[in-house]
């Protein structure tokens, strides 16, 4: 292989390849929309030069900023909690949204809205939104780690299947509170089923980001203690890892990650599926790069995805979680082809 | 110092697995524990690993009970091969082998790799330390265990025992030779006795007892998880112990040239 492309399995080449795709998908997305922006009128709503006109500096700040900036953590966040979910579950499949987590924190997001509005809570729901939507991915979690284990290892098939009815559950839960919801809440049900980044503002940001960014920060210390467990937990444990601890630690850290993900934008599929995979797919499966690698690739995918969603078909707006399906899907039937050429079946 | 399980019961279900078992591994020898299917062999080495906990008697490694030493102390001190693998993620074989590494204190990458390519070059897999794990055939995978396990307890740790373990270091073999051909069978247990040479103690499951009377010093004999034979290996492994192990006619065939007798089964009874 040509000895540029190969450096770039290294961890810091490649960190630093996905870090400058990264803030370009981060500039794409500050520059494209109805009003397109100049570089230098960018840097200034940033402060980081004369201030154009305030227009200019609203779109930026208000409308693009944030939305990249969920672009980021939330990309980031549902990647690396595949990652990590996939290390602990050993098993490639293990994406919160195939197996049912995604789908239960935003049945109880629903909940939350339908409920706190039919209730009257006001500036509470608020609150309730994401605390809900953490609880909801708790419970699944739960659920779905506890019905998967056969003889005390967990099975890929049987945490599939139960994924598969989780996801069923769920998605009649938020049918039927779709029947007796009405007005905004109504809105409010397509954006958890199919996601966008168009939804939380500033408010929302600063109340949710901060619990998934400390996640983000906080999973990619367990590299080499995930790389023992793909050996097995037995193995794990002969090597000195402390199994059940690591395994309680990381699973709240990608309760955090995916409920607060959720809360902020709704379900989006195949980020955590695809990324990790990508990643394992070209530099291998070593967790010490696979998550903080996954974490930049995941950010700049979401976010180029999301001025896609907002750009081609102007001035209707894609829901993200739509476009996300409609690449990875096929996308995904690739790599698990691929994967089977490699003798890597599941 | 030893790893010593001491009396230890176990139940599942209100079934014995095993009934007051003692056993004792002492450093720088080979022993083997022979049995039937079920009859408690794995359940002992899942005791003496730490993986389950006695409900009777106990078991401790160099001076303290297993269950006192931290995980990582624990680590340093034993190393387990399991029976069967489960890796299906694409680590190369030095990779896995690094794995083992976990719980040493790390030294600079190149004699860390140094290390990891000592023990694929005594496991007899150097050639491999590039391939992908996945791609390898079931003997070559159990080659590359081998090593790896080798490897977490590849430097001796000194005498003085602290928290952070210490004194001599075992390792545990549950049916090592099980995928391997006949000449790697051989080649696995060599290893293992070169290991214990250098002062490990090695306890290795086996189902065949003569590859038990060329390399193990000590025999452990179990039948419906009570000992029915235990010491030196020569002198426990007798026809009348093995037909009543494995429920055959056994006759042991002394070859010529060779101290050891042969073991050969007769499923039919013997030949008269």
């Amino acid at each position: 292989m040509n000895p540029l492309l190969s450096s770039l399995r290294r961890p810091l080449p490649l960190c630093l390849l996905l870090g400058l795709l990264a803030l370009a998908a981060a500039a794409g997305g500050l520059a494209s929309g109805p009003l397109a922006i100049g570089g230098g009128d960018i840097l200034g709503a940033l402060g980081l030069g004369t201030a154009p006109d305030p227009t200019v500096s609203a779109t930026i700040l208000q409308l693009r900023l944030p939305r990249v900036l969920l672009g980021l953590i939330v990309g980031a966040a549902l990647a690396v909690s595949g990652a990590a979910m996939q290390g602990i579950f050993r098993n490639p499949l293990a994406d919160p949204g195939l197996v049912g987590v995604s789908s239960g924190a935003a049945l109880a997001a629903v909940a939350a809205i339908v409920l706190g509005a039919a209730l009257g809570l006001g500036a509470a729901g608020r609150w309730l939104l994401p605390l809900a939507s953490f609880g909801g991915a708790a419970v699944t979690t739960l659920l779905v780690s506890r019905l998967s284990r056969v003889d005390g290892a967990t099975q890929p098939a049987q945490m599939l299947l139960v994924g598969l009815a989780v996801n069923a559950v769920s998605g009649a839960g938020i049918g039927l509170l779709a029947n007796i919801a009405s007005g905004p809440a109504l809105r409010a049900l397509t954006f958890w089923m199919y996601g966008s980044l168009g939804r939380a503002g500033w408010p929302e940001i600063a109340l949710t980001a901060p619990v998934v960014l400390l996640a983000l920060l906080l999973i990619p210390l367990r590299g080499r203690e995930l790389n023992a467990l793909l050996l097995g937990e037995a193995e794990a444990a002969h090597m000195g890892v402390d199994v059940e601890r690591l395994k309680r630690w990381l699973v709240l850290l990608v309760l955090l990650a995916v409920g607060g993900a959720v809360a902020l934008t709704g379900i989006i599929a195949f980020i955590g599926l695809i990324v990790p995979q990508l990643i394992r797919l070209w530099a291998g499966p070593d967790h010490r790069l696979l998550l903080p690698a996954s974490a930049l690739l995941g950010g700049a995918l979401l976010t180029v995805a999301d001025t896609a969603a907002r750009t081609v078909a102007a001035p209707v707006e894609l829901p993200i979680g739509v476009l996300t399906a409609l690449i990875g899907g096929p996308f995904f039937i690739a790599l698990l082809l691929r994967l089977r050429g490699r003798g890597e079946t599941w | 110092m030893r790893l010593a399980a001491d009396q230890v019961e176990y139940a599942v279900d209100g079934r014995t697995l095993l009934d007051r078992v003692s056993l004792a591994l002492a450093p720088g020898e080979v022993h083997a524990v022979l049995g039937r299917n079920g009859a408690g062999k794995s359940t002992l080495l899942r005791l003496l690993a730490g993986d389950l906990q006695p409900q009777n008697g106990s078991v401790s490694l160099n001076g303290r009970a297993l269950s006192a030493w931290t995980p990582r102390a624990r680590a340093r001190m034993r190393a387990v091969l399991p029976q069967s693998e489960s890796l299906r993620f694409g680590f190369t074989a030095e990779q896995v082998v690094a794995l083992g590494r976990y719980a040493c204190p790390q030294h600079r990458p190149d004699t860390e790799r140094r290390i990891v390519h000592e023990a694929l070059n005594m496991a007899g897999v150097g050639e491999l330390a590039l391939r992908r794990y996945p791609s390898l055939s079931g003997g070559e995978r159990a080659r590359v265990q081998l090593a790896r396990v080798m490897a977490q307890i590849w430097e001796p740790l000194g005498n003085t025992v602290t928290d952070a373990g210490g004194g001599p270091r075992y390792l545990l073999l549950d049916e090592p030779t099980a995928s391997l051909d006949l000449a790697h069978q051989h080649g696995c247990l060599l290893q293992a006795r070169c290991f214990a040479a250098s002062g490990v103690g090695v306890l290795a499951v086996l189902h065949d007892p003569n590859l038990a009377l060329r390399y193990a010093d000590r025999v452990t004999v179990l039948e419906h998880g009570r000992v029915i034979g235990q010491g030196a290996t020569r002198e426990v492994l007798s026809r009348e112990l093995l037909e009543r192990t494995y429920g055959i006619a056994i006759e042991l065939v002394h070859t010529a040239g060779d101290a050891l007798p042969v073991v050969i089964a007769h499923p039919q009874g013997l030949p008269s």
